[in-house]
This record gives C-alpha cells, structure tokens and sequence, in this order.
C-alpha cells in the first residue's frame, strides 16, 4: 500500500480498541518470568555450550601474536576463536569498529577471543587463561584536543552537515540583543537492563541466532555479511527484548561471537556481554560541545539562530546529529547550523534514544531559557513567540501539524507556572531551594517501510506476524489492537508473532519510528485480508463492514470464521510512503515542566514534580505511550542529574563501566510524573494518523531540570550532567 | 573466577584453625562484595571458609550498659534493632544509607567492615593499581578521581573506604573483637582498625592473616543528637560522596567523622574540639592536610557545608 493521499475516515477511526488504554498482551508472560530472552532459550536448541569473550586491554595498538594453550587446556575448554583462527571477516553496514579486533585493536574491549566450555565458569576461567601482550600505539581520546582537528562529515543520518537560510552572520551582528554560549554533554550509556546476548547454532551452513535485537532485518544482513555467508542462509529469531534504547539496533560482538564460536565447536554457543562489556565493548551517545548563537529583537522576536555542535568518532564512524532541531524548532529568517567530527579512539559512538535531538535540546533548550531571561520574557512566552508552522529553513514547506504552542498553554496551567518566580533563587521550603524549569520536546517523525502478513483461521483467530520488535514498548499490544480494529474481533482473538527473520520485514524498532510505521504495515495487510475475505464470502461490497467477528453488507451477518473454514485466508503487504515527508515536515512536539528542590547546603537535587504535554497524533494506546514517556522522561533526569561517562583520556576508555558507578535514577530519584497527550490525529503521518513518541519523551527534559536547577539557585551550569560539585561554591551560606 | 574449595565451620576455633591449614584462605559471610570481586578475579581465593554458621548472628547488652554485635548480624537487622535505634541511631541510620534492602539482608557486620574500596580502577584488571596488585601503580592517579580520596592518601594510593556503617562505627568508639590462630582473642578499638594506605595500600587493616571477626561492642551510649548525612549523586543506592556521622550535644560540643574521604573514616579528637566554634573551624582542622585531585577538591567545600547542616539540624 502506498500512503500518498492524507489518510481519510478508516476502520481504526471506530476506535473500538485501538486508542483504549488496554494493558499489554505480553504483560501475564513478562510478570510471571515466562518470556523468554535470548539467554533463557534453554529449550531453542539442545546441548547448548557457553562462550565468554575477552576484550582488548588497550584502547589502540596490535596484539603481539596470544598465547591460548592454557586456556585451551583448561578444565572444560571446547575451544578458542580468536582473529587468526576465525578466517575471513567482513563488517557490517552498520558497525563502524569491527567485532572481533586483531591484530589491530581499534577501542577498549574490542572482542579479541572468545572461549567456549560446557559451562559459563569454566569458560570465565579459562578466558583469563589467555595470554596477551600489546603493542599500544597513541590514541585521540580527548574531545576538546580534537576539536581542532574536527572535519565536516559527509556522511550524515537524515542530511547535510551544514545548513544555512537568509545570512546567519549579518543577522546575528544587527541582533539588538544577542545571546551566545557553549554547552557540553557528556558520553552516555544505554544501560539497558539486559545485557546484549545470543545463542548461535549451525546447521550445515546455516546459522540460527536467538539474540536481543531491535532491527532483524538489518541484523540479519550484517551478521551474513560479516561471516561472507548468503543473508537467505541466516535466521534470526528475537521475540523479547529486555531494552535496547538503540544499543541493539545492530548485532554486537556476543552475536559475531557465539556464531564463531559455535562454527569452531560444532556446538550451539550461548554468549553473554559481561555488564563491563556494555561500557566500552559496545555503543554509546558520544559526548559533544556545542555554541549556540541567538539574535533577537528587543520585543524578543528571533532574527538569528545558530548551532554548531562537535562531536568524536572512530575513523569512518558518523557525528551526534545535535543540531538537527534547530533547523526547525524556531522561527527566524537569518539561520545556520553545522556539525563536526573529529576522530576519537574510543568505542564506537552511535545512536542512543532520540541521538540528534536528546543532546541537541539539551543545549538549545538551556540556551532558550538564557535568551528568554536575557530578553525579560517568560520562557513559555518567549518559545509561543517564536513558534512557525513552516520549516523555517524552507517556509514554502509546512509542517504535517503543530501544536507547539498549545502544548506549552495547557503546561502552564496545569503545572501550575505562573506560581513560579522569574528571580532564581528566591523560593523556600525549609532547607530546599526551590525552582522551577522549562524546555520543549522536539523529535521527527522518520517514515519507514513495514511489512506484515496476517492470518485468519477457521476458529476466526487473527495472526500477525511481522519482524517488528518489542524492546519493552508496546509493540505486542498496539499491533494486537491494529488487527482487532481493522478486523472487528476481540482483542483475544488476535494473536501477533514477532521479531522472526522468517516473517515479514518491518520498520524495527528505532528512531520512534516502530510503533506508528510498524502498526501501518499491519493495517496495509489487514485491508489485504479484507478483501481476502470479503472474495471469500462473495461479498465484495464497498459498505461491507467488519463488527464483532462479523462480516456484514446490508442486512447479511456472516461469521468470520467462516471464511477461513476450508482454507486459511491470509493478507500481505507493507506500508510504503510517497514524498509525504517531503512536501510536509513530520515531527513531534511537547512541553516539559520541572519543579525541584536543592538542598541549601550540599547541593543535593531532588525532583519534586514532573510534566510532559506531548503531541504526536493519534495515540494508539495511552497506557503504553504514557510508559514510554515517564521512561523517558526518567533518562531525561539521568541525563540532567548523573549519567556521564568518564573518559580517562590516557588510556583512551570509559572508567566506570558498571552499573554501581555509571549511576541511573532510581526510584527514589522520580516523584510523581505527569503525562498529558494533546487529543488529536494526523491524517499526513499515516493511515493510523499516529506518529512516534518513545523518544519525544526525552527530549528536553535534562533542560527543564537544568532551568529548574538554575531558577532555584541561581547558578547556571552549561555542561552536564548538574552535578552538585558544579555549584556548590555558588551557593548560600549555611546558617 | 579462579575454581576454589569451599567448607562451612561451625565454631570460630574451627574457622581460624581452616585458615591456619589453607594459605590461600578467605572466609564468606554474606558474600556481596567478596562474591563479586571473585567474579572479576580481583580477589582469587583458592579456598573459602563460610562462616554463616557460626552462632555469631546475636545482638546482646554488655554489662557496662554497651551493645555486643555478632559479626554475622545482618544490616539490616542492626538497623532495625530497637536499642540502635534508640541509643545509637548514628548506625542505623549509615545503615540504611547504604547499599539496597536485598542487599543489607544479606550483608554481615563484619563483611561490612571489610568491603573493599569502590575505586574505579581496582575494579578493571587491565589497570595498574597497587591495592589489588601491589607494585603495579596507581591508575586513579592522574586519572578519574572524582570519588576518591582527599587526605591520609599516599603516593601509591588514594583509595576511600567504602563503608558507612564503619563511619558511625567510628564516632560511636567501637571496638572489634577478633580471634586469631590459636584461639587468641583480642580488642582492637576502630580507631586503630584500618590503615592509611601508605606503600601498602593492599593492607587495610591490622588484623592478622586469618583474624577472625567475632563481635562489634559499643560502648555505653553518649548523650547528644544523632545524625548520618549521606551526600550523593542520587537519592539512594550510590555510595558517598561525603558523608558526616555526628553525635552533638546541646551545648554545641560532639564527635563527627568523615566518610567518602578517606582511607579509613576520619575523624581528629582535636578538630572535634572546634565543634562548638561551627563548621568552618572544625573543616579546617579536620581537612588542613588535605591534598585533593581536580576531580574532587569540591569534596573539601562539600564537607564543611555538610558538617554545617549536620550541626544546624542537631541545633534545630
Ligand atoms: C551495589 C552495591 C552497593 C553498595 N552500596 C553500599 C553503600 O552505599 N554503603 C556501604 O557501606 N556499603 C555498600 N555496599 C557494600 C555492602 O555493604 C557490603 O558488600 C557488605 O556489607 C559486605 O558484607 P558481606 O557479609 O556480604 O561480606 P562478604 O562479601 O561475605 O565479605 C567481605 C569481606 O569480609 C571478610 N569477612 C567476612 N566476615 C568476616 C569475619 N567474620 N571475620 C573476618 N573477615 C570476614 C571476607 O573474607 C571478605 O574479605 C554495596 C554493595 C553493593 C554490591
Ligand atoms: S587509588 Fe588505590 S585502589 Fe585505586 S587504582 Fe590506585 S592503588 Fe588501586
């Protein structure tokens, strides 16, 4: 089905099931320890023996020729694989640092060796067996030495490096209130709480993995083009996803690994990235600096806006697209942004939950707070101002939908703002200093093919299957409810196998793209199975309805189970777009609102409330959005409050590489969160007029906390995260 | 993990005469730290004495009006204990400051003692550090040392000691009793319980080789406001960054010790002395030959602004 036309009255406007609050189909399975993740697949495939990878004790440099015979001769040893004996390898599409690394080691704990015992101690065991020595060379493991030496990438996701409209200098120069500052944001962790992991089996020459990961087709291709094996030749199997937050949007090295080590064994190989492995062997959101520059009339409309951001990579890796907002958040005719990339010899950098606009709002949506104080408006005013319902880099090219403003107008008055003190630091409870903080959420909408196949038996039993992935979204039940709407059964009808290479290829999960692309496919191939049977009953009737297990024309109720009765019925398509997203801008908006408490004395920050206002279409489930939301919202605090990495520049690695020092909110960390979807539709996005949300969630919030931190003590900080060691010397005097 | 050979003792006799037959030795209580260490070979034992079985899990008066703690109590049942609660709430409140709920369940006095440093580096075997591999070097120095120490470190180290319980431990005058290979038994006053690191930062205490912890005692209860002040980067579950015990009374005098500081929990008799002056006079006593890294000089401010908050909430 190709989308082309704004969507018009559907089946899933009846909003029988879809657009309920309903709980997760999944929910009994994940809260009775019966889903199975990739490491519980016990019964996937028997006699299943245990790989433990070694990584690289330098960030760069050659492996002098290792000595394995120790480990080999270790107690329960079935073999080691290591660069010299792993033959020929190839890199993914979508890998920058290869996975298995020697001679040449490209970052701290690149996989060099994996070995394989019939259990996992005696795999740990001997993997300290291996004797290696290092040749180490020098490495650039410092940002702000690098910067210099920074280049403009060619290779960006989503468009040029550099962007310019009106003259951006001129503008800025003339500005009668000008308003520039740098920001830093540090290299951030995924964290997810499931470590990656595969088992890999051969048969022959073809290669099973049940593995944790959120793009199965992209995978799929990766993994067979690193192993020089035909992709038809690989299955991926990966139903349940214990979080990704774009850290498994590619296999890792325990997929590479466990297939190595299963080919060297002839034994399926289970393998688990130990939790250090998460820090440095894997992907991370690479720290960045960026200035921004605003110009504005005294009254506070923008004349200039500019964003520059710098980030770091491995050679042939990309930047964080930091900047991609403000080519379109605000108005202004006189605009530039630009991106640069200097090569860092740390692990690979790449895409975390909403790269581009969770860093890049991080700085712009402190430097608008900056700007509004500058100007004397109130923040909320001051974004309302500047609002345009035009891509303001290209004002002939509308926005799908934008309700900007309104999001930040019924912020306010829940939240409550006008309660707030322009003046930092004069509010008081106690021993807290109190403030508030706002910001914007800002995230595109990415259109994405999706494919699905849906079938319909003789009991009336709807099945959806597709490679979508559940990476603890929601999938399952929005894709449940799609099928119910658009075939008029019960929720308990519909059944939906997912995350299969075998099945249909999906959008995958990333970008905030999965739920509203992958749950059109489904649509795409449940209008396929309404004709399917509608043919099937001899009732093709452009009035033909699908209501509670019914077909029905007319006074005609035919049952539709019986369709199926001889033979299953099934309908296949995808979702495909034409230049919708180009002629209109696709994105979601939102406000947040922050109050938090600073302890006068030691600076501690505790967050009192919380509010997000979002807009991003129809809302297919408002349970499941709202838990991607206070998820996200909650990272949001992390990125504000505590999550950095710390790079020890010497020996080129992240340091704390556990979950006890790369510190996340805990509970006691978030009060009571607040979510407010504005009801609407965009009939543009979609046929569902549904767009994404997971990652609108995050972006802004570290901002509001940041402005919030500010209005309370009067201290502005421009590098996070706000730890309290930032400015403790700014404030008061403890009686 | 090394493979190792385990035997459960049911007497401490037993337990330091299995020490006494194994060179390689470590006795297991609760295991939440030393399991952990073993996982990552930081700590290879070849042979492990689980002491759980010994009936050291009572918590009883001593006849001066103190408090006996069997090394095995659990954390989180001293913490819950109504007499630590009442006289000594100093403790229970470093308690449950620290670590998690499953975790205090399991968690031993004495395993809480012993813990081992939280430095970053210790923890990642590809890295110099003295206190896992003397010899070796010192990572953290010239490297990430945000949380470390800021005085009595060394050259060779500048390690903190990670627990809370030992700095409340440390105002509260504890004394750990210990029995050693041939049934001697003995008195060490925390004061004198922990080292600095000096050329030896892989020794941290001045217990023998094989000294089994028995019991904890605290002296008769003192008068005066109980505090524990536990700053950090999140609300719960993070260790300190610093953190103040304090005993105050109501003419302003006391006893406080630092945690997150440290090799040990510090605490200076004389620096106490300046209590009633304020914070400012104690801080610069306490802290004066403080030589903190650009990562955690904030600790120097932090600390007095604690201590000050600590004294102003026993005044108020
Ligand atoms: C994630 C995490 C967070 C934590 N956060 C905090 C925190 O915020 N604050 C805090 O204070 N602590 C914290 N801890 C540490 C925790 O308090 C310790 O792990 C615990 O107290 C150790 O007690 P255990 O009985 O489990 O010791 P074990 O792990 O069993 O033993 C520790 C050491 O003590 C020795 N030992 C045990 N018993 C005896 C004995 N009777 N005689 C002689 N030697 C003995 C062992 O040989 C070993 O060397 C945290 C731990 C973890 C894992
Ligand atoms: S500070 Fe101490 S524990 Fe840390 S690396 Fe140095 S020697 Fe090791």
């Amino acid at each position: 089905m190709k989308f082309d036309a704004p969507a018009t009255n559907n089946p899933i406007d009846q909003l029988k099931v879809v657009g309920k609050p309903l709980d997760r189909v999944d929910g009994p399975l994940k809260v009775t320890g019966t889903a199975a993740y990739a490491h519980d697949r016990y019964d996937s495939i028997p006699n299943q023996a245990y790989g433990y990878v070694l990584g690289s004790a330098i960030a760069k440099g050659k492996i002098k020729p290792m000595n394995v015979s120790a480990a080999k001769a270790a107690a329960g040893v079935l073999g080691v694989v290591t660069a010299e004996n792993a033959g020929k390898l190839g890199k993914g599409d979508y890998n920058t640092a290869k996975l298995l690394g020697g001679p040449e080691v490209d970052h701290y704990h690149q996989a060099i060796a994996i070995v394989v015992a019939e259990t996992f101690e005696q795999a740990r065991a001997a993997a300290q067996l291996i004797q290696v020595e290092y040749t180490k060379a020098d490495g650039s493991y410092d940002l702000h030495a690098a910067m210099a030496t920074a280049i403009r990438p060619e290779k960006i996701f989503g468009g040029e490096a550099d962007s310019s409209a009106g003259d951006f200098d001129k503008g800025f120069a003339a500005a009668p209130i000008k308003f520039d500052a740098t920001y830093e944001t540090p290299d951030q962790a995924h964290a997810m709480m499931e470590p990656h992991a595969t088992i890999a089996a051969w048969h022959g020459d073809t290669l099973t993995l049940w593995t944790s990961n959120q793009m199965i087709d992209w995978s799929t291709g990766d993994i067979a083009k690193t192993l020089g094996i035909p992709k038809e030749k690989v299955r991926l199997s990966s139903p349940f996803i214990g979080g990704g937050f774009g850290g498994k949007l590619w296999i890792r090295a325990d997929a590479l690994m466990a297939a190595l080590g299963a080919r060297a064994t002839g034994r399926p190989v289970k393998v688990a990235l130990a939790r250090p492995f998460m820090f440095n062997n894997t992907v991370h959101r690479p720290a960045t600096v960026q200035r921004i520059r605003i110009g504005a009339t005294q009254q506070g409309k923008i004349t200039a806006i500019g964003h520059e951001s710098w980030s770091g990579d491995l050679p042939g890796g990309g930047p964080e697209v930091a900047v991609m907002q403000t080519r379109l958040l605000y108005a202004g005719e006189n605009r530039m942004t630009a991106m640069r990339l200097a090569v860092l010899d740390l692990p690979e950098a790449n895409a975390m939950r909403a790269p581009g606009e969770a860093p890049g709002m991080m700085a712009l949506e402190i430097a608008m707070d900056e700007m509004a104080e500058k100007l004397g408006l109130d923040p909320v005013e001051f974004r309302i101002m500047n609002d345009t319902q035009v891509d303001p880099e290209n004002p002939s090219r509308p926005f799908s939908m934008r309700t900007f403003a309104e999001c930040f107008k019924t912020g306010a008055e829940k939240f409550g703002w006008n309660n707030r003190n322009a003046k930092p630091a004069t509010r008081r409870d106690g021993r807290w200093l109190l403030g508030m903080g706002v910001a914007a959420a800002f995230r595109n909408n990415l259109l994405m093919k999706s494919a699905a196949r849906v079938r319909l038996d003789s009991r009336g039993t709807v099945t959806v299957e597709t490679d979508m992935t559940d990476i603890g979204t929601g999938s399952y039940t929005i894709i449940a409810q799609t099928a119910a709407e658009m075939m008029g059964v019960t929720l308990d009808k519909v059944a939906v196998r997912l995350g299969d290479s075998t099945l249909p290829v999906s959008a995958g999960s990333g970008g905030q793209w999965g739920g509203a692309c992958s749950t059109a496919g489904v649509y795409a191939a449940c209008v396929k199975l309404r004709e399917e049977v509608a043919r099937a009953l001899g009732l093709n009737h452009p009035d033909a309805t699908f209501v509670d297990g019914e077909l029905r024309v007319g006074n005609r109720r035919i049952p539709l189970a019986q369709a199926a009765a001889k033979k299953e019925l099934v309908g296949e398509d995808q979702i495909e777009y034409s230049d919708v997203d180009k002629k209109y801008q696709q994105s979601t908006f939102g406000s947040h609102f922050v109050e938090v408490g600073v302890d006068a004395a030691t600076g501690e920050v505790r967050i009192r409330r919380m509010l997000a206002v979002c807009s991003a279409g129809r809302i297919l489930n408002p349970k499941t959005a709202r838990s991607q939301v206070i998820g996200a919202m909650t990272m949001g605090v992390g990125a504000a409050l505590m999550e950095e990495l710390a790079v020890d520049k010497r020996a080129g690695f992240f340091v704390n590489h556990d979950l006890a020092s790369y510190e996340v909110p805990v509970h006691a960390d978030i009060p009571h969160q607040e979510v407010i979807f504005l009801d609407e539709v965009d009939p543009l996005a979609t046929p569902m007029k549904a767009k994404g949300v997971g990652e609108l969630g995050i972006c802004g919030v570290a901002a509001a906390v940041a402005n919030a931190i500010y209005n309370a003590t009067g201290v502005r900080v421009r590098n996070y995260p706000i730890t309290l060691d930032k400015y403790i010397k700014g404030l008061p005097e403890v009686a | 993990m090394k493979p190792f050979t385990y035997q459960r003792v049911r007497s401490p006799a037993e337990a330091v005469a299995a020490f006494g037959r194994n060179k390689n030795a470590k006795f297991i209580a609760g295991g939440t730290n030393l399991l952990d260490l073993m996982k990552l070979q930081i700590e290879a034992p070849s042979h492990l004495i689980d002491v759980n079985g010994l009936a050291l899990d009572k918590i009883e008066m001593t006849p001066d009006g103190g408090l006996r703690i069997g090394a095995l109590v659990r954390n989180t049942d001293l913490a819950a204990h109504p007499r630590v609660r009442r006289d000594y709430a100093v403790l229970a409140r470093a308690l449950l400051a620290g670590a998690s709920g499953q975790l205090r369940n399991r968690a031993t006095t004495a395993g809480n003692l012993l813990q081992r440093t939280r430095c970053p580096y210790f923890y990642d075997t590809n890295q110099p550090c003295n206190k896992r591999q003397p010899g070796s070097g010192c990572a953290a120095i010239g490297g990430f040392s945000r949380q470390l120490a800021v005085i009595g470190s060394s050259q060779a180290c500048i390690a903190t000691h990670p627990s809370d319980m030992a700095v409340a431990l440390r105002v509260l005058d504890a004394v750990v009793e210990t029995v050693k290979t041939g049934g001697v038994t003995r008195q060490i006053n925390i004061r004198d319980f922990y080292r600095l690191p000096g050329d030896t930062p892989h020794i941290e205490t001045n217990l023998a080789d094989g000294e089994l912890i028995t019991a904890v005692v605290l002296p008769r209860p003192v008068e005066g406001k109980h505090g524990y002040r536990k700053v950090r980067d999140r609300a719960s579950y993070a260790f300190a960054l610093v953190s103040v015990a304090s005993i105050i009374s109501r003419d302003g005098s006391g006893k406080v010790a630092l945690g997150g500081v440290a090799h040990m929990p510090w605490r200076n008799e004389t620096a106490e002395a300046q209590l009633p002056k304020g914070a400012k006079a104690v801080a610069e006593n306490l802290l004066s030959d403080a030589k903190p890294t650009e990562h955690n000089a904030f600790k120097i401010t932090l600390a007095e602004r604690a201590l000050a908050s600590a004294i102003s909430e026993a005044k108020g």
